[in-house]
């Protein structure tokens, strides 16, 4: 029997979008490979009032480690205490979201178990007993299938991809004791200074609003602003490299081979060219809209959608169409 | 101060990938190899670093086979001074990786590692963070600046969100993304340097790897779609579209 861990986040307490696709993925594998699938929380104290969504999701066993040293993130406590869960839980799988934390956090929690690690899965199977994972190489260029000859499995999977699957239950809750020592954890977090605000990170974001050159001023972002806040709180903003490198908008924005590599539902890409290092990094997004004032430019060849035209003409009108709908719905 | 810097070589980011024979590997007919991006990073803060406290040698590490030294000599045309080769396979399993590294890194006296955030093929994020683990260093991934202090470093970082301070005693490993670092070019005298500099060449540790790769895939081609129209009355449709046809409203 095998049984699949999935380590889910919180921020503040609250369930991360991802937390749901970590469960549902898990879920979903287990139900292949003969299993159950727990989940696994960390928080500080009171973290334990999630518990129930978790069960609900299809956890068939929520464990709960609160602690006082683990309300935010911290890169030694997290992967230490959830290897630990891991080892004595025996799991022949265990699966994290490929966030940010998610991204430090899996690689340490691999190697204190002493197990390789598949990172940003975009496919995961489990038919036969045997699990198959599915990678995007060369930032989405190619894709390659493969296997771990190890125990536990651990990955992570990419935000967007895995689809919620419908469950019904309530799950058992186990309290993690946490005997691991704060004071042994080396790193000090300092400081922590928000820059997006609620605005969700591109690489999670379900819909994103991607800017390049053709904006042509930092200035102009507030029309992207108004389209991305037009779309709804799971709208994030991207960008291309040519506006990061030129200091309109911050690296985490960027999308492409030396950015962050999305699937979101849905991309739009206004005023960007699609030169082959950013079609890498969003290729694999669901639908694709392009506002371009070239009709050759290279993005219409990947976009399902396009607009020719001038950005400064279309993007208010679009804003103003996009409210219009949403607003009636 | 003496810093290590992990740098791999992988296709330049131009490159249009193609399936090799094998089903499994990409067709390196070609391909210009390049040193990975973020490590050309890494390469400049540990310069950086070295000019700014005028003491200290620069050491960059490649595992991979006999065709690295080529990556490892533009690194040294840049400013490091001296390189090891690392002959060995490189394969998905970063742990594998991760252990090679860490048993040439063992025997360098260097108080601070740095790598980069993630190599441009591969894209793991991982290999910095498990090296860290194995070594029982501290680690701070995805920095975009940082400040030795002592016996600490001082890392600001691209957290989820926000910017993070991280402060980590020495000695430690960090993974460098895109901040303050542009990395110089090599100049004709550093290009003529390089000639001269040590690059050792012997065999990684042999340690074996636990990911298999089953096939290599390139997407399915998206096919162009369709304009819609031009200009700001096209919008309407669009968004009709976007609602009704392809259900992404
Ligand atoms: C090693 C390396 C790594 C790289 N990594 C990345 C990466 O990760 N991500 C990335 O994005 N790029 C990356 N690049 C850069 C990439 O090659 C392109 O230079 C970059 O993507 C171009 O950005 P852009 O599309 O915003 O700008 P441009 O190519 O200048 O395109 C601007 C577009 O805006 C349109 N436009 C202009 N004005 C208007 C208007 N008023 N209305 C409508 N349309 C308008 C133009 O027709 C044009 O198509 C990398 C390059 C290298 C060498
Ligand atoms: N074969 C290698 N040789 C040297 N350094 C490597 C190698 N593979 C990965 N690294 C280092 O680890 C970083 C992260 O790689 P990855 O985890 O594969 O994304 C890279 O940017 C390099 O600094």
């Amino acid at each position: 029997m095998t049984n699949v861990l999935a380590v889910v986040e919180q921020r503040d307490g609250v369930l991360r979008g991802t937390a749901r696709e970590v469960v549902s993925a898990a879920s979903r594998l287990a139900g292949q490979l003969g299993g159950s699938a727990h989940a696994l929380v960390l928080g500080g104290p009171g973290i334990a009032d999630v518990a129930g969504t978790l069960g609900g999701w299809g956890a068939e066993v929520v464990k709960v480690a609160a602690h006082d040293a683990l309300g935010g993130y911290h890169p030694d406590g997290y992967p230490q205490v959830a290897a630990r869960v891991a080892k004595e839980g025996g799991y022949g799988v265990v699966l994290l979201a490929a966030t940010g934390l998610g991204k430090d956090m899996a690689p340490r929690l691999a190697a204190h178990l002493d197990v390789p690690l598949a990172a940003d899965i975009t496919g995961l199977d489990g038919e036969g007993g045997k699990v198959s994972l599915t990678r995007p190489v060369y930032a989405g260029k190619a894709f390659t299938r493969i296997t771990v000859d190890a125990s536990p499995v651990v990955a992570t999977i990419r935000p967007n991809v895995f689809q919620p699957v419908d469950a019904t239950g309530s799950g058992t809750v186990e309290t993690v004791e946490v005997t691991e020592d704060p004071a042994s954890w080396p790193t000090r977090v300092v400081s922590f200074e928000a820059t997006g605000g609620d605005v969700p990170d591109v690489a999670e974001a379900s819909i994103v609003v991607a800017g390049g050159r053709g904006m042509r001023d930092p200035e102009h972002w507030g029309l992207l602003e108004d389209l991305r806040a037009s779309l709804g709180d799971d709208a994030g903003l991207g960008a291309s490299r040519a506006v990061v490198d030129a200091g309109w908008r911050p690296h985490g924005e960027q999308v492409g081979q030396t950015g962050k590599t999305v699937a979101p539902k849905l991309y739009f890409a206004i005023g960007i060219s699609g030169a082959i290092q950013h079609l890498a990094g969003m290729r694999t997004a669901g639908t694709i809209v392009a506002v371009n004032k070239d009709p050759d430019a290279p993005i219409f060849k990947v976009a399902d959608y396009g607009i020719v035209g001038d950005i400064f003409e279309v993007l208010p009108r679009l804003t103003e169409e996009v409210r219009a709908v949403r607003g009636e719905g | 101060m003496n810093i290590s810097v992990c740098v791999k070589r992988v296709p330049d980011t131009e490159t249009r990938i193609r399936v090799g024979a094998d089903g499994t590997s990409i067709d390196p007919s070609g391909v210009k190899f390049v040193v990975s991006p973020y490590d050309e990073f890494a390469v400049e803060a540990a310069l950086r670093l070295r000019e700014s406290n005028g003491a200290g040698e620069v050491v960059t590490v490649s595992l991979g086979d006999e065709a690295g030294q080529d990556i490892l000599r533009t690194t040294l045309a840049m400013g490091a001074d001296r390189a090891v080769l690392l002959k060995g396979q490189v394969t998905p399993d970063g742990l594998a990786t991760a252990r090679m590294l860490a048993a040439e890194l063992e025997g360098h006296d260097a108080p601070l590692i740095l790598l980069g955030v993630k190599a441009a093929d591969d894209d793991q994020q991982q290999v910095g963070p498990m090296l860290a683990t194995i070594l029982g260093r501290a680690c701070a991934t995805a920095v975009s600046s940082f400040e030795v202090d002592g016996d600490k470093v001082r890392c600001r970082r691209e957290a989820e969100g926000g910017n993070e301070v991280v402060e980590l005693p020495l000695p430690a490993v960090l993974t460098i993304t895109k901040g303050e670092y542009e990395p110089r070019y090599a100049s004709l005298k550093g290009i003529m340097a390089a000639k001269k500099k040590p690059l050792d060449v012997k065999d990684a540790a042999s340690v074996p790897a636990r990911i298999s790769v089953e096939t290599l895939e390139l997407p399915p081609e998206r096919s162009a779609g369709r304009i819609v129209g031009e200009g700001p009355d096209a919008v309407k449709e669009l968004v009709r579209i976007l609602r009704e046809e392809a259900n992404a409203l």
